[in-house]
């Protein structure tokens, strides 16, 4: 599945992650994930990363871009079971300094 | 008994791609299969698949600005080293050092965040990237896959 999968509990947006982090789903995810932001009273995000098998930066973009948005709410952002290629990317992204992983 | 291969692969191959991003997905799966002969590590092919991506999608992106356009892909194998080249005929780069630096970005607003290219530098073994403004630009990258060694003996 492209899109990703949604819920909100509280005021937590959990997404779970597509298999595949590129440019190209991405721009369909960040549109998903914003109206979803704006939509229901979101302060904090959760990226669950349990299907990705692959990102690029331009995930990173897409959790760079939600940090500010959550940070300006005073909410956080979560990282959830990221895999060894998601991890590597996170970590050589300086990303992982603003994000919260989170355990299961 | 054992079997020696002694075969040194060597091979190469090019594709063109419409500079849509329904083809970074494409591009990055198709040089994975290319090395694949090679028996990489998951690792290795997650490197490889990570490059390509970063520097097929900045063409798309910032070489076309996702206006049309051709991304040309070279690959070569000798032995255990990858070459691949990426090449657009887009709007090229002005600096190329700042272009390379950590966190520079030309988009901001589009959710980019500027490590592509730091990503095809660490997950690569040479990088080198070539480009004249209103001409294109094109990126060179090498990469040993070192779980081939033991095809050669
Ligand atoms: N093929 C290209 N043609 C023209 N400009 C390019 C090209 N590749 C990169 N650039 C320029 O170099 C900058 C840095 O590229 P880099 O890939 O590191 O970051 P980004 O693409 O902006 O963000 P990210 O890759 O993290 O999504 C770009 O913002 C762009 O200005
Ligand atoms: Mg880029």
């Amino acid at each position: 599945m492209i899109e990703g999968q949604f819920k909100v509990i509280d005021d937590y947006l959990c997404i779970r992650m597509p298999k595949e982090i590129d440019h190209h789903n991405a721009e369909i995810l960040t549109k998903k994930v914003d109206a979803y932001i704006y939509g229901k009273k979101v302060n904090n995000i959760v990226f669950d990363f349990i299907d990705t098998e692959f990102m690029d930066s331009s995930g990173i973009g897409i959790i760079a871009g939600r940090y500010k948005k959550m940070h300006y709410l005073g909410g956080k952002v979560f990282i959830l079971n990221a895999g060894k290629q998601v991890n590597r990317i996170l970590m050589l992204s300086g990303i992982q300094k603003y994000v919260v992983f989170m355990k299961d | 008994m054992q079997i020696n291969i002694k075969r040194k692969i060597k091979n190469w191959m090019q594709l063109e791609i419409n500079a849509i991003s329904e083809n970074e997905q494409l591009a990055r799966i198709a040089v994975a299969s290319f090395i694949t002969p090679l028996n990489p590590t998951l690792e290795e092919m997650a490197d490889v698949k990570t490059a390509v991506s970063e520097a097929v999608t900045n063409a798309i992106i910032h070489g076309y600005e996702e206006q049309s356009g051709t991304v040309y892909i070279r690959c070569r194998l000798e032995g255990d080293l990858l070459e691949v080249e990426i090449e657009d005929k887009g709007k090229g780069i002005e600096d190329i050092e700042q272009a390379m630096e950590p966190m520079y970005t030309t988009k901001p607003e589009g959710n980019r965040s500027g490590m592509g290219f730091s990503f095809m530098e660490a997950f690569m073994d040479e990088l080198e990237v070539i480009s004249i403004p209103g001409d294109g630009t094109t990126v060179f990258m090498k990469k040993k896959l070192g779980t081939a060694s033991w095809l050669d003996e």
